[in-house]
């Protein structure tokens, strides 16, 4: 029998307090006991919703079944058959719009907290970690360009397969977004290591400190023997809003920021890069990467963070845990609020921003009401620090050294059909170089994806 | 990991290092940087290219010990490896077709202008060098400027060498007397391009500037090397870092050189007391 209880097992976690302070993991995991509880609220649905409502269809009952059962180390074998990073996708996945929307259990009562179980088995097989062994094969080399979600999900996909992979990344370190943007308190840092080291057990080399588009070529990659190049370089610039002030001393773009804190360390005593210790910061947006710059600031040691967001929570694009976190550790939602100036004290720092009220009209492209101004509604906002997180645009750097790569007019890089192909031959695309800005998830699905495109690729190619 | 080739003192705290980078040697052109960080979980900063050597693969590169992460560079010697080393970023200086050139260099921002300077001579232009420095024991590299010069200017702020006076004198000095430039170059503290912009614009003669701001990535990922030039947001990393200096807003740029300052000071402090620490 299913345990009919109507609502989730909470996540146990730190306290709201004492966590707005630092930069330890915010959730900490279910216990055995509470994740087999969870798991037998699953109905076991002979139509599967929840599948349908995963980008790299996990198989969710069947997984869901063994935690029931305890058989932690089977339902991580079921999981692996199609997701590379589950401790990874446990913890940053905005469920509520995926599985977890399509779960039966939601229509009365909490969904299974599929996300939560997913992170539990993930870290259960990190904890007891049986080494995984190369596939022996490797004759036929690929090359994957950048090492976040996308380039991992599909180097660890093609090295499975028993392609000779390796990954190219600007950093000095590897894993993307995912150890320069997301924070350590959402996912730590150890977790995306461990990933990554699976990788190279898996005999995937990654090359650190290595710019595609500058260091080397995508036809310079061809030339030293790769067959097929996969580009996951990731979402690139970040925006601004073109308004007064931007520049100033105290507006950070939410990568930097970020990047200074997360990658760069700032947060801890003895980290080399500096980063502004404001007392009062505004953040402008509203999605998951504005979340973490506010949480990080008031981690950093602000008095008053602010999301500064011209719509309203309907239409926050943030994970929904997100903003509940967030709220929670006491950050304050200045919603229907546009900023229109960022203004200076004598010496080139931000002494205030300055928004206008907003309103809701009618639908814009993309479905979302339109927010309009509310005339004569400006006020000046006291702030020290602007962090500015409304998105980025396409990286120039592949797209001007490769010949013959056509992108959208926006700069996103072109592909047709599933598997990533773009306009040349052997070279694919996926994730956020794409897509424009999107999820983990969705990039790791593009990652695996293009792998299973390039395989065939090879395949047809060696039989010529 | 990239080995440190050779180490070369130029003057109290200025420092020429050739590193081991075959790949950013294959590639390197005049004009563009690289990034390092000199220990593990230290900062990322750039650094021009001063030269490279295709055959040799390696790359040169100067600096001048200002805050924590250079004087630690500058602890580094000949064997040692550098962690991290990526380039070649941004674009090169543009230089074909120009003729006649003034190539203008403040301090250590000589070590940057020498290669354009040398890349300009090589491809058949006429350089004029003037290059500025505060006083006699901080001047380096003349003989390798005068060996790709047609004419050479040496300036010092307290008159120790050269002649007494600011880059900007020798250049007006000679504009006035009848040098026809198509182009002038300047690389060097901002406060200098800044003075060497003005006086150009009043002989409308176009000028490029090297610009070096604060960074981390170097590819255009975080936006914190953000200047305005021509009344529009720049990233000095993929739009530069040379830009027409008649349109950067200068004291915004050096404004937001500041930010850091304090910051920079305590870290230096630190860093010295644990050589200090070290040496005893």
């Amino acid at each position: 029998m299913p345990n009919m209880r109507l609502d989730k097992n909470p996540m146990p976690s730190q306290p709201a307090d004492e966590r707005k302070r630092n930069f330890n993991e915010v959730a900490l995991g279910y216990t055995k006991e509470q994740a087999m509880d969870e798991a037998a609220r699953c109905l076991n649905c002979k139509n599967k919703p929840c599948v349908g409502g995963c980008p790299v269809r996990i198989y969710i009952p069947e997984f869901l079944e063994k935690v029931k059962e305890g058989e932690f180390e089977e339902a991580y074998k079921i999981i692996s058959r199609t997701s590379s990073l589950p401790a990874v996708c446990g913890r940053v996945c905005p469920q509520e719009t995926q599985c977890e929307q399509k779960c039966v259990r939601g229509i009365k009562g909490e969904p299974v907290a599929i996300g939560r179980l997913e992170r539990f088995v993930a870290d259960y097989h990190n904890k007891q970690g049986e080494k995984l062994e190369p596939v022996e094969g490797g004759k036929h080399k690929v090359a994957v360009v950048g090492s976040g979600p996308a380039g991992l999900s599909c180097a660890a996909t093609l090295a499975k397969l028993g392609y000779k992979v390796t990954v190219f990344e600007a950093l000095h370190k590897a894993g993307g977004v995912l150890v320069y943007g997301i924070p350590e308190f959402r996912l730590p840092k150890s977790i995306v290591e461990k990933e990554i080291d699976g990788l190279a057990e898996l005999g995937v080399d990654i090359e650190t400190d290595t710019v595609i588009g500058k260091t080397l070529t995508i036809d310079e990659l061809f030339e030293d023997g790769y067959e097929a190049v996969f580009i996951g370089s990731g979402a690139g610039l970040p925006r601004f809003m073109g308004i007064p002030g931007e520049n100033l001393k105290g507006v950070y773009s939410a990568n930097e920021y970020l990047t200074r804190i997360n990658l760069m360390k700032a947060f801890k005593e003895d980290g080399t890069t500096p980063v502004m210790h404001s007392k009062k910061v505004a953040v402008v947006g509203g999605g998951n990467v504005a979340m973490d710059a506010a949480r990080c600031a008031m981690r950093m040691g602000a008095e008053h963070v602010y999301i500064v967001y011209r719509r309203s929570e309907n239409e926050l694009p943030a994970r929904k845990e997100e903003v509940e976190h967030a709220k929670e550790e006491g950050i304050e939602f200045k919603l229907l609020n546009n900023p229109t100036a960022i203004l200076s004290d004598d010496n080139g720092n931000v002494r205030a921003m300055t928004c206008v009220e907003m309103e809701l009209g009618e639908p814009d492209a993309s479905g979302r009401r339109r927010p309009v101004e509310k005339k004569g509604s400006e006020f000046d906002l006291d702030v020290d620090c602007v962090i500015i997180a409304i998105g980025t645009s396409p990286n120039p750097l592949i797209k001007s050294t490769t010949e013959g790569l056509d992108t959208e007019t926006w700069g996103g890089i072109k592909t047709f059909g599933e598997g990533g192909q773009t306009s040349r031959e052997g070279v694919f695309a996926g994730g956020d170089a794409v897509t424009g800005a999107a999820t983990v998830i969705l990039a790791m699905g593009a990652g695996r994806d293009a792998a299973a495109a390039i395989d065939k690729y090879i395949k047809e190619k060696s039989e010529q | 990991m990239y080995k440190i080739l050779k180490k070369e003192i130029l003057n109290p705290t200025v420092t020429k290092m050739t590193v081991e980078a075959p790949r950013v040697a294959a590639k390197a052109k005049a004009g563009q940087f690289i990034i390092l960080r000199a220990e593990e979980n230290g900062e990322r900063i750039p650094l021009t290219i001063a030269g490279y050597d295709r055959d040799a693969g390696s790359v040169e590169i100067i600096f001048q010990i200002v805050g924590a992460t250079t004087m630690k560079l500058g602890t580094l010697n000949e064997g040692d490896c550098i962690p991290d080393f990526v380039g070649p970023l941004g674009r090169e200086t543009e230089i074909d077709g120009l003729k006649k050139v003034a190539v203008v260099g403040g301090g250590v921002g000589c070590a940057i202008a020498l290669p354009v300077a040398r890349a300009l001579h090589e491809a058949g232009a006429e350089v004029h060098s003037i290059v500025g420095f505060r006083t006699r024991d901080l001047v380096i590299l003349e003989d390798d400027f005068r060996a790709v010069s047609e004419k050479f200017e040496m300036m010092t702020d307290d008159g120790s060498y050269g002649k007494k006076g600011l880059v900007t004198d020798a250049l007006k000095a000679l504009i006035e007397s009848g040098e026809k430039y198509d182009r002038v170059i300047t690389i060097g503290p901002l406060i200098m391009m800044k003075f060497v912009c003005r006086l150009t614009e009043q002989y409308g003669i176009k000028t490029i500037v090297s610009m070096n701001p604060i960074m981390i990535d170097g590819t255009g990922m975080c936006g914190g090397c953000r200047l305005t030039v021509g009344g529009k947001t720049k990233f000095a990393c993929v739009d530069g870092p040379d830009f027409d200096g008649h349109e950067v807003d200068f004291d915004e740029a050096m404004a937001r050189a500041q930010m850091y300052r304090e910051f920079e000071g305590k870290e230096r402090e630190k860093e010295c007391n644990l050589l200090k620490n070290a040496q005893l």
